[in-house]
């Protein structure tokens, strides 16, 4: 790929562009980046993606943040880190530098109400097509492990509120222990 | 003196806040409001709440609003630059160990783990967004009359279009928010 001024006012452009846009926390941010860089641009492959993912989950700080460092970190280095997370901050910095002017009147504002709660609703949507996407891309290799796995920290997170660090921990060691096993089993499985 | 302060009360924010979000918040809250009394309670309440009514993370936008409040735009650039430093080294040093030993066996392993770990993550944020979005951010009942049914319709058609047809994600927000905007006063 060529590394002109394009591509780096693409990069900057984009990260932007979906911080702008991104109500509903980090994890909506992650499903964008996913849409843009791994289906759209096809600049980084689905499973790296999911590992930067991981990565930003586990390191102090905004999801979103991380996350756009380590894309920009994965296109162009430190340069193209510096890039995205400026592109990633400065629209909230932008935003809120305005509104702390005036933010009680669009705090109470109904009209602000309204369009929040039809964009609720929307944003509930974009991050249930790539969930959508996500798990068929799980399930589509026919891998028992990595489905388990999925299952039970779903139900961990959803129904018993397990805490993130703790999932990302006991998945880790699991995902560490198995690939042992398999290699183990397999060793078995030449000699005889 | 203010924006060096600013940093760095920012700076340990950004630093022991893991897991993002709303993580973060008891320790906004313990700088802001305990230590240095920037903002009363319900002023920070108030950010909270601009917070969900506006993009980007909890943590900027908190640094972004009590920086300007402090010291005007510096103050707002160099608290919201104080969040981030800790992200940035962190992340990068990460991001580096990831790419030189990702061809490691046990690295494999872990990440082979990680993955379905964090699909199922955003599946659990997914369903929580459109749960607060079909019961108008209140607590989920079984009782259906509590459900916001234009949520529900906007949510589908929005769902449907999104799975038909190769359309912009931020089109389909836009879209459902000007939905909101126009509907919204004839049902109330």
């Amino acid at each position: 790929m060529k590394k002109d001024i394009k591509f780096y006012l693409k990069l900057f452009a984009s990260t932007f562009y979906l911080s702008a846009f991104t109500f509903g926390g980090g994890y909506v941010i992650i499903s964008l980046m996913r849409k843009k860089f791994v289906d759209q641009y096809q600049w980084i492959e689905e499973k790296e993606m999911l590992d930067l993912t991981a990565i930003a989950q586990s390191t102090p700080g905004a999801i979103a943040v991380n996350a756009s460092i380590l894309v920009g970190y994965r296109m162009a280095g430190i340069p193209g880190a510096l890039l995205t997370v400026f592109g990633t901050v400065l629209p909230p910095l932008i935003i809120l530098s305005v509104i702390s002017v005036a933010y009680t009147a669009f705090r109470d504002s109904v009209m602000v109400g309204y369009t929040l709660r039809g964009m609720q609703a929307g944003v509930a949507a974009v991050i249930i097509d790539v969930v959508i996407n996500m798990i068929r891309n799980v399930t589509k290799e026919k891998k028992p492990f990595p489905i388990l796995l999925m299952i039970i920290a779903f139900i961990a997170a959803f129904f018993f509120d397990v805490s993130v660090i703790i999932i990302i921990l006991v998945c880790g060691l699991l995902g560490a222990i198995s690939i042992y096993y398999h290699s183990h089993t397999a060793k078995k499985g030449d000699k005889a | 003196m203010i924006l060096l302060t600013l940093y760095w009360s920012f700076f340990q924010i950004g630093l022991f806040s893991i897991g993002g979000g709303y993580a973060a918040l008891p320790l906004i809250q313990n700088q802001v409001v305990d230590l240095h009394g920037w903002l009363t309670m319900t002023e920070f309440a108030d950010v909270v709440t601009l917070s969900q009514m506006t993009p980007g993370p909890i943590a900027i936008n908190a640094a972004s609003f009590i920086g300007i409040r402090m010291a005007g735009i510096p103050g707002a650039i160099i608290a919201t630059l104080g969040c981030i430093t800790p992200s940035i080294v962190i992340s990068l040093i990460l991001a580096y160990v990831y790419y030189k030993y990702r061809g490691l066996k046990t690295f494999q392993g872990i990440m082979n783990g990680l993955r379905p770990a964090v699909v199922a993550l955003i599946t659990n944020a997914g369903i929580s967004l459109v749960l607060l979005a079909f019961w108008k951010g209140e607590a989920f009942t079984a009782d259906i009359s509590k459900v916001d049914l234009l949520s529900v319709a906007i949510f589908t058609v929005a769902l449907f279009i999104l799975r038909k047809w190769k359309v912009s994600q931020i089109a389909i927000m836009i879209g459902a928010g000007v939905l909101g905007l126009c509907i919204y006063p004839f049902l109330t």
